[in-house]
């Protein structure tokens, strides 16, 4: 097992380069999730259009992978109704619960776009919560904006 | 502390533990991770490795032995009886105090609740002479900013229970505790004050005798926590002059699932229980119960007899290497490492970066990479680390730093064992482009 296979390059470019990151206005719904065991937190926004997600604004703090984990995020759920973005999201749950299993990655490859190369991190046990963080939130913050407070 | 500390720290002092020899005796030590590589373990902070001696007092009890010590008439009861009673003269004697001073418990954690939940249990006992350690309104806690996370909350909720007030003794900027306001933390109103011996993420070693001495001017208890003292460096309870020592087995050497509690014979006789039901009991009647003497009122239930065996093998392991060499060898590993990290440009160490007042727990930060990928970095080079905040969220905080990579060593760890941790620091900057850390952007 290669360190490359959790650190692609295209995780480490979404690092580098965040996509979409910083707090805006307006927001329907705002949460702040934290993974206690290693500190990693983000604050998220979402803005919600009929059913679409108009906009995903977070600020946070973190590994590599939370932090590239959220930036591949914002660029797949912008512009989906919550509906889907959920289920992108319990896809790339499949992929993070997959350890490593490549078949399952290019099933998922096509509804993932750049968040299927989190693949190799699903090889490690400790770092998953790491990219799920921020999937989390958007599931919290969806259901807060969509149906009131998650239940 | 100070004889080698003025030493560059580029040299090697000889080491006063034979390490290959050491080594010999982790099984676990011979084993390789992530595709062939040496197992470079340095995370004894969080649990230490353990000696075949320690595994094979645990097999010969349970091949030999096995039965439930206080309970029953047959032989093996006896001797199960007579074996726990030996380890616990042992782990007596390996802290300098007596045996009937000696709880054991579960762990650190549930040392410090007992005494916690003893002291809230204190308010409401029926029996008067349970009710001295009461703690209630206008009493106060303290603790300090340094302490784990099990030295912190049990007693955040000892006072949302009872009303009392927590206080606490802050941080300097270079991690050491400050003790300018120690006489206004600790006043007449303080009930009880906690404090560890040695950080579990700084290193830092506070100085006790001030803190001691304060807190019985003003009448109160004081307990030290020693889960990262008591594995590394001699302790003895009479010359420290706290009422209580906490400890873990897991930490030193011995099994999982086996802790410490000492306290003074005649603080715990004025404490009331806090777990109960077999074997903590005087006599039992359905309107109400009477309980033993400690320590067996502090041990309910069927007790975790091989664990507290094979405590004491550790503890014997431990006295046959000699305290004293265990600490000096960290000592020198610590000043080498210092150095050497430091010597690493966009390293930043967090807590005292000489070795005066301090253990081997090396806490640091790499400029331009998060202490989770500098760890994960470090474990594909087969190097074990902790990375995180360490259960001690407020120091990572007062330090302004998300999160901390941390090393610690041990009686096996060696010079080797540190140089890999330097070069892993240097793979991690080369693998994430800022081995120019000038160039990262602030």
């Amino acid at each position: 097992m290669k360190l490359q296979d959790m650190y692609q390059e295209i995780i480490l470019d979404h690092y580098r380069n965040p996509h979409g990151r910083g707090l805006r206005e307006p927001f329907d719904a705002e949460v702040h999730h934290v993974n206690p065991t290693c500190g990693d937190e983000v604050t998220l926004r979402v803005k919600v259009d009929g059913d679409t997600l108009t906009d995903v604004s977070y600020e946070g703090m973190g590994c590599s992978i939370s932090q590239a984990s959220v930036s591949a995020m914002y660029d797949l759920v912008i512009g989906k109704s919550v509906q889907d973005a959920l289920a992108t999201g319990d896809d790339f749950m499949k992929l993070m619960q997959a350890k490593g299993d490549q078949s399952v990655a290019d099933e998922l490859e096509d509804t993932l776009e750049d968040a299927v190369a989190f693949a190799g991190v699903s090889k490690y046990p400790a770092r998953i919560k790491c990219a799920l963080m921020s999937w989390m939130a958007l599931k919290d913050a969806s259901a807060r904006a969509w149906g009131g407070p998650a239940a | 502390m100070t004889a080698t500390a003025s030493r560059s720290g580029t040299e090697r002092a000889p080491l006063p533990l034979d390490v290959e020899a050491v080594r010999a005796d982790f099984p676990i030590l011979g084993r390789t991770v992530r595709d062939g590589k040496r197992l470079v373990y340095l995370d004894s902070g969080a649990t230490s490795q353990k000696p075949r001696q320690v595994l094979d007092a645990e097999r010969w009890f349970y091949e030999n032995v096995n039965a439930a010590p206080h309970r029953g008439a047959h032989a093996l009861a006896e001797e199960a009886t007579e074996a726990y009673e030996a380890a616990r003269a042992t782990i007596a004697s390996f802290i300098g105090g007596q045996p009937d001073e000696v709880v054991f418990t579960r762990n650190t954690t549930e040392a410090i609740n007992l005494v916690a939940y003893s002291f809230s249990n204190a308010a409401t006992a029926k029996e008067p002479e349970f009710r001295r350690y009461a703690v209630g309104q206008g009493d106060e806690v303290v603790v300090t900013e340094m302490e784990h996370h099990a030295n912190l909350v049990p007693w955040q909720q000892l006072c949302e229970r009872t009303g009392a007030t927590l206080r606490w003794l802050g941080l300097t900027d270079d991690g050491r505790l400050d003790l300018s306001d120690l006489d206004t933390v600790i006043n007449e109103r303080t009930k009880f004050v906690t404090v560890t011996q040695q950080s579990n993420i700084l290193g830092t070693m506070p100085p006790l005798a001030p803190i001691i001495a304060r807190a019985h001017e003003v009448g109160a208890l004081v307990m030290v926590d020693g889960a990262q003292s008591v594995p590394h460096q001699p302790v003895d309870v009479a010359a420290l002059g706290a009422d209580f020592l906490v400890f873990s087995g897991h930490k030193m050497l011995g099994p999982t699932g086996v802790g410490v509690l000492w306290g003074r014979a005649e603080v715990l006789d004025a404490m009331p229980p806090f777990l109960t039901g077999g074997s903590m009991i005087e006599v039992v009647r359905m309107e109400g119960s009477t309980f033993a003497p400690p320590p067996q009122r502090f041990e309910a239930g069927v007790p975790m007899t091989a664990q507290v065996i094979g405590l004491a093998a550790a503890a014997d392991y431990l006295t046959a290497l000699g305290m004293d060499k265990v600490q000096a060898h960290e000592e020198a590993l610590t000043e080498y490492a210092l150095a050497q990290l430091q010597a690493i440009p966009g390293v930043r160490v967090i807590g005292p970066v000489d070795t005066v007042a301090r253990g081997g727990a090396i806490s640091f930060t790499v400029e331009g990479i998060h202490p989770h990928d500098v760890g994960q970095v470090l474990d594909d080079q087969g190097v074990a680390v902790r990375v995180g905040h360490h259960c001690a969220w407020p120091v990572v905080r007062r330090y302004g730093v998300p999160a901390t990579t941390r090393a610690t060593f041990y009686v096996h760890t060696g010079y080797d064992d540190v140089d890999a941790l330097v070069e892993g620091v240097r793979h991690a900057q080369r693998f994430f482009g800022v081995d120019t850390p000038q160039e990262v952007p602030q």
